[in-house]
């Protein structure tokens, strides 16, 4: 009996690495960790950047972003010398995801504004369908999933000494980081960005300022749009390109909202590292029987759930108090 | 300066105010009286296009402004102080002081205005780098009005600016005030329940029942007017 449980046990798939056994490769999981983080962070701050300024979660957010790659799909292939080169593409998917952000904002947030959140929300899901149906109308004919040009190699890696680092995995990183020094010094160091929080927290006295609210909200969802063009061209090489390619990584970065405060942009970044890194060592140490990789959604979303009953507001969000 | 002509106004059903007219002339300080609900907020949001009249005609120094948006009705001069303040609690009292001259773009002058903001408030000097939310209900007043001053007004309106605070912090307030309309010649149009510090520092005043305009007449006369004292003044 007993050597027939630890045959059973010792069997591969209830097998899985200890980190003491080696920790240069716990050091590399930490840092694949940290790049994937990256880009959950770049999604939950462009969840958190809409719901600070309206109270509205984007559950369409995805969507657009994973309509933004396909348009930068065809373009790739539509034989222009200029669109084959993938650094264009990757400028490009922030351009159309910032003016489909707006675009939004204007033709299907702005005539529902004001009105209850679940009908608000109801109007983001219908998007979400809407922005699903069209692309699998559009794209999902032939082959899928269809591969995505990253301007790094996805296979050639940086060796840091204890771990190696796919090129592209780096170069996520480092966009994701470079969007959030940007959009921190927008915030905190212009005018525009002055007016955005201000918006945010009282727009009633903002339209007192003179500040047209209307447009920075506009410009909200539009910068929004952006990180989340970026976000899905720089994932779509690793994951490939289909309908559904962005909802995965929208549940991720939404959770990383959540567990960062929904309305804090700098618990987004760390709730999208955490994130990041636990999907890893979650996948790296856990043996496949108890957990498989099928299991590490679910497994991020009860997580979800967890946050929500202890802490509601997140690692550092904080407490609005409305006054009505 | 600003003229108003048979204002109505609503919130969905219910009328808010029935043609209101009134005048504020340039370089005076006029106060509207009245009781809760009785449209002296509604009159303001008006003037700040912040709800549309049904029927009549809002007029800034001769142009029609009943159409305009409120960032364009700021950027004619004309600045609310609002109800209960409406600071931005959480960014820093300086940040407040910068949004309001928000529509500015003279780098220099605005250096200059905010040093005359802290001479008449000083301890928001000392509190720059404060969150709004933090001041005592006196010094966030004095913030709204400093940063209405930001805007370089020239029609200042102040809805209800002695609201819960201490009589000798409204006091202050009030001096404030009329040193605003005395030396910077800023035209003032002050909505406020106590009527007596009102008709104190005003030239003239409206009261308002209702949504109407009942009384009209300069403030030394009102403060004689028997309806006026049993009703807002209390003797």
């Amino acid at each position: 009996m007993e050597t027939l449980l630890s045959g059973l046990l010792s069997a591969p798939v209830f097998l899985a690495p200890k980190p003491w056994e080696d920790w240069s490769l716990f050091g590399e999981q930490i840092v694949l960790g940290l790049m994937t983080g990256a880009l959950y962070a770049l999604v939950a701050l462009a969840i958190v950047l809409i719901y600070r300024s309206t109270d509205i979660i984007n559950f369409a957010q995805s969507e657009m972003a994973m309509f933004g790659t396909f348009a930068m799909w065809s373009i790739w292939l539509s034989g222009v010398a200029f669109f084959s080169n993938p650094w264009v593409l990757l400028v490009l998917a922030g351009l159309f995801g910032l003016g489909l952000g707006a675009v939004v904002e204007r033709v299907v947030i702005r005539p529902v504004e004001g009105k209850p959140i679940l009908t608000i929300v109801v109007v983001t899901l219908g998007l979400f369908l809407v922005l699903n149906s069209v692309a699998t109308w559009i794209w999902a004919q032939g082959e899928l999933p269809k591969s995505f040009p990253s301007p790094l190699s996805l296979l050639d890696s940086w060796d840091i000494g204890f771990a190696s680092i796919p090129e592209h995995r780096v170069l996520i990183f480092a966009i994701g980081v470079a969007a959030m020094v940007l959009l921190g010094l927008l915030f905190n160091y212009t005018k525009v960005g002055l007016a955005m929080r201000a918006t945010a927290q009282n727009p009633l006295a903002a339209q007192l300022m003179g500040i047209n609210v209307g447009n920075m909200l506009t410009l909200g969802w539009a910068l929004s749009g952006a990180l989340g063009g970026i976000a899905g061209a720089l994932i779509a090489p690793v994951v490939t390109l289909h309908p559904a390619f962005m909802l995965p990584v929208l549940l991720y970065s939404f959770a990383a909202a959540v567990l960062g405060g929904l309305n804090s942009a700098p618990g987004a970044i760390i709730g999208g590292f955490i994130i990041g890194v636990a999907e890893n060592l979650l996948g790296t140490y856990t043996p496949h029987a108890i957990l498989g990789p099928e299991m590490s959604l679910p497994l991020v979303l009860m997580l979800l759930v967890a946050i929500l009953l202890v802490r509601p507001t997140g690692l550092l969000g904080e407490r609005t108090v409305r006054k009505v | 300066m600003l003229r108003l002509e048979g204002v109505t106004a609503a919130y969905g059903p219910i009328v808010a105010l029935r043609d209101v007219s009134l005048e504020v002339e340039a370089g005076s300080v006029v106060t509207i009286l009245g009781a809760n609900g009785a449209g002296k907020t509604s009159t303001l949001r008006v003037i700040s296009g912040l709800l549309r009249p049904q029927a009549g005609v809002v007029e800034f120094e001769g142009v029609a402004i009943d159409r305009l948006s409120p960032d364009k009705i700021v950027r004619l001069g004309i600045v609310q102080v609002p109800e209960g303040r409406q600071l931005f609690s959480q960014l820093t009292v300086r940040e407040n002081l910068e949004l309001g001259a928000y529509l500015r773009r003279d780098r220099a002058g605005i250096r200059r205005d905010l040093e005359r903001v802290f001479n008449y408030f000083p301890i928001l000097a000392q509190r720059q780098r404060q969150a709004a939310g933090s001041l005592s209900g006196g010094e966030q007043q004095m913030l709204a009005i400093g940063r209405a001053l930001m805007a370089r007004p020239r029609l200042l309106l102040l809805d209800e600016p002695s609201l819960g605070l201490a009589p000798l912090v409204t006091r202050e307030i009030f001096s404030i005030i009329r040193a605003i309309n005395q030396q910077e010649g800023i035209t003032v149009l002050l909505v406020e329940q106590n009527a007596r510090l009102a008709l104190d520092i005003a030239r003239k005043g409206y009261v308002l029942e209702t949504g109407r305009v009942v009384l009209s007449d300069l403030a030394e006369n009102l403060r004689r007017n028997e309806e006026v004292r049993r009703s807002y003044l209390g003797y």
